[in-house]
């Protein structure tokens, strides 16, 4: 009997997690200016921040949608050449995993044009989820 | 521009392989939790091998993803995309701990080990064949972040 109470609990906490994922992945959520925002510089980035924007993606090796969200912001950066797109490899930047709270991959940071983290994306956006994110981003000058 | 520091996958695979072998993996741990820690041991062995396979020898040689080619796949439409092999290679040697520990669990006379071990696995491959969870995104970094708060100075760059 014990068994199968445990495969019972086993798919509602499946379900919970998964429905709880597919409502919330992908979703940018705003830093506001009173949480404490926190900015990233070329030093530390490694790399040129575009003039409008940058995403900044943590990715990992085992991370099937980090190669989805690679290629879609990929997509937009493409049309709009004043957004740079960075993407780090989180296993070997730990002090910015650490720093910025990125607790599972693909996060996108989006960097206004000044390099402030305005907004985070956690797991996989979709195409109008990164327009509203840029956005966001980038109506209010920093 | 697109500055990636990520490298390109080395092997692709079709995505559908490893959420067909996450059905059968839930099929059969299902079966091991209801037959319990004595009569479930054989199937728990069963998938704990499976596992290995695919998690130590590769995707190539997990039996699952073997049926699937052989079987399934030339039933089916050629895939949308191709997906990296290394994602589903890393659930597998999740999957494996979690078996493992069932397997010590059952053997050692501890049931309550073996129930949520396995309990623990169904989980992670239910999570897979139902939503297409991705386990590599997030164990990885939440591993790191505890081996890095259990260090005495963390590595902290201003």
């Amino acid at each position: 009997m014990t068994g199968l109470y445990i495969v019972a609990a086993a798919l509602a906490l499946t379900l919970v997690v998964g429905l709880r994922r597919r409502a919330t992945d992908g979703r940018p959520r705003e830093i506001a200016a009173d949480a404490g925002r926190t900015s990233l510089d070329q030093r530390r980035l490694g790399h040129e921040l575009g003039t409008r924007a940058t995403f900044v993606q943590f990715s990992s090796t085992a991370c099937a949608p980090c190669r989805t969200t690679r290629t879609l912001l990929a997509s937009v950066v493409a049309e709009e050449p004043d957004i740079a797109h960075v993407e780090i490899d989180a296993e070997t930047r730990f002090d910015l995993v650490e720093e910025f709270g990125i607790t599972r991959t693909p996060t996108v940071l989006v960097l206004d044009s000044a390099g402030t983290v305005r907004q985070k994306i956690v797991g996989a956006p979709r195409k109008p989820q990164v327009m509203d994110a840029l956005s966001a981003s980038t109506l209010v000058a920093a | 521009m697109t500055a990636s520091a990520i490298t390109r996958p080395p092997s692709l695979i079709d995505p559908r392989g490893p959420r067909f072998g996450a059905v059968i993996t839930s099929i059969v741990l299902a079966s091991a939790l209801i037959l319990g820690p004595g009569s479930g041991l054989v199937l728990l062995i069963i998938q704990t091998l499976v596992f290995a396979a695919g998690a130590l020898l590769g995707l190539r040689h997990q039996p699952y993803g073997w049926i699937f080619r052989t079987v399934v796949r030339p039933r089916l439409a050629p895939p949308n995309e191709l997906e990296d092999a290394r994602p589903p290679r890393f659930a597998q040697a999740v999957g494996l701990g979690f078996a493992v520990l069932g397997v010590i669990g059952s053997l050692s006379g501890a049931p309550a080990l073996f129930y949520v071990a396995v309990g623990l696995a169904l989980v992670a491959a239910l999570l897979n064949a139902v939503f297409d969870f991705c386990l590599g995104c997030e164990v990885y970094l939440v591993g790191r972040r505890v081996l890095q708060g259990l260090r005495p100075t963390p590595n902290r760059v201003a």
